[in-house]
């Protein structure tokens, strides 16, 4: 029985991975990690800043996201997302650059509970990549 | 009649309108392609986002607590619309089509006694709609600087939206742009983006019982402002897409009519040359006949 299933990642400008080969799927959802594999029930869920791991027969990769909504539906998973960056090939300026936004947003006074959350894991996540 | 370097002159200088006009269209034409790419590439973010959320929508089983942005504030009193246009003129009639759409609207809200507030996005909206209904403008944005469309010049319209939504300056928004179909069709949208219409029923919409992480209702919530952004994202791809086309028609006609009435001028100019030479004959004729 083969264990994989198809996974499409799409941001506003394009369709930015299609793929039908992966095994599992590790996203950062808001309320911790979940890993997605073959014959999961159908799921809608959203996304915190981290990392999305990738497992497929041709290898694992991994990418930064901003946010997004995971929509998991007969074997099929779609990701929408804003801003997705590959963390093979990352620019690190951007990176820095992405974290001073953050960093910036965080020191104003009037931000929620929640937005002080997601910035302070946006944070602590693109730490982890530098 | 004008004299022979007067007709000169004017048939250089339609040539060299000529020129511009043919370089106008053939820049158009490649950002043309350009513009429409992006508007297909854009198109699944905004299909699967407008799925998913009709999903939740319809699994959505407390009707009454529903988030605003998508039920409405429960009353009609005032419109806020976006009015989308292009930064650039000379692109036929692509701005006045926008609007002449949204002044019928504006009329129709206007004569229902409602209150009506305006956003301009594009130059050319806000010059075409000040001397009328200036006092109902209370934004305008441009995105003159910016090369391409981007997710981001979207999303601060979309902050905007949002945030007036949540001080309760409004009550229905309305967009207003052009939808791309071809080079020589653009039809002028209106569009309902809040409170959203969720009627149609969803694509492929079974009956699936999906898990939600977290609440349905926490997830609407901070779907809903995504929408706005990607829905407004998705009418500035369409718009520039169809301003391209636009341009590209109009300048393509330009050019044409420049070379007809290059090719008028000439024949008026070699009638009025060879005028000229026959005259002087008569003169030298008569003058030797009269010897």
């Amino acid at each position: 029985m083969s264990e994989e299933y198809s996974l499409e990642i799409v941001n506003p400008e394009k369709s930015f991975l299609s793929k039908d080969d992966v095994t599992e799927v590790v996203v950062p959802a808001f309320e911790g990690e979940i890993g997605i594999l073959k014959d999961h029930i159908s799921i809608i869920s959203f996304l915190k800043p981290g990392i999305i791991k990738i497992f497929s027969k041709s290898g694992e990769d991994s990418y930064y996201v901003n946010d997004g909504i995971i929509e998991f539906k007969n074997n099929n998973l779609s990701i929408l997302t804003s801003l997705i960056l590959d963390l093979k090939d990352i620019d690190k300026e951007k990176i820095l650059e992405i974290k001073k936004l953050a960093e910036e947003e965080l020191s104003k006074s009037e931000i929620s509970d929640q937005e002080k959350y997601l910035l302070d894991q946006k944070i602590e996540v693109l730490k982890s990549i530098n | 009649m004008a004299s022979l370097d007067d007709l000169k002159k004017r048939i250089s200088s339609v040539k060299s309108t000529q020129k511009i006009t043919k370089a106008m269209k053939m820049v158009a034409a490649a950002k043309l392609r350009r513009a429409q790419e992006s508007a297909e590439k854009g198109r699944p973010y905004s299909e699967k986002m407008n799925n998913i959320i009709l999903n939740l929508s319809n699994g959505l089983s407390d009707t009454e607590n529903a988030p605003k942005l998508l039920s409405g504030t429960g009353e009609d009193k005032v419109h806020l619309c976006v009015v989308m246009t292009s930064d650039r003129g000379l692109c036929g009639g692509f701005n006045t089509n926008i609007i002449k759409k949204a002044k019928i609207f504006f009329q129709k809200i206007l004569d229902e006694g409602k209150t009506l507030k305006i956003i301009t996005v594009g130059s050319k909206g806000y010059d075409q709609l000040k001397r009328v209904y200036g006092d109902n403008i209370i934004e305008k944005i441009s995105f003159k600087d910016s090369k391409n469309v981007n997710y981001f010049d979207a999303d601060k319209v979309g902050k905007i939206v949002i945030e007036k939504f949540e001080k309760k300056e409004f009550d229905v928004c309305t967009i207003f742009y052009n939808q791309f179909k071809n080079v020589i069709t653009q039809i002028p949208q209106e569009q309902q983006i809040i409170p959203l219409n969720t009627s149609e029923k969803a694509e492929n919409s079974s009956e699936d019982n999906y898990e939600f992480e977290p609440e349905e209702d926490e997830i609407l919530s901070n779907l809903l402002p995504k929408n706005i952004s990607t829905q407004i994202f998705k009418a500035m791809l369409e718009n520039s897409a169809s301003e391209q086309g636009s341009r590209m028609s109009a300048m393509d006609n330009a050019t044409r009519n420049a070379g007809e009435m290059v090719d008028k001028l000439t024949i008026e100019y070699n009638r009025s040359r060879q005028a000229a030479i026959t005259k002087e004959l008569i003169e030298i004729i008569s003058g030797a006949e009269s010897l």
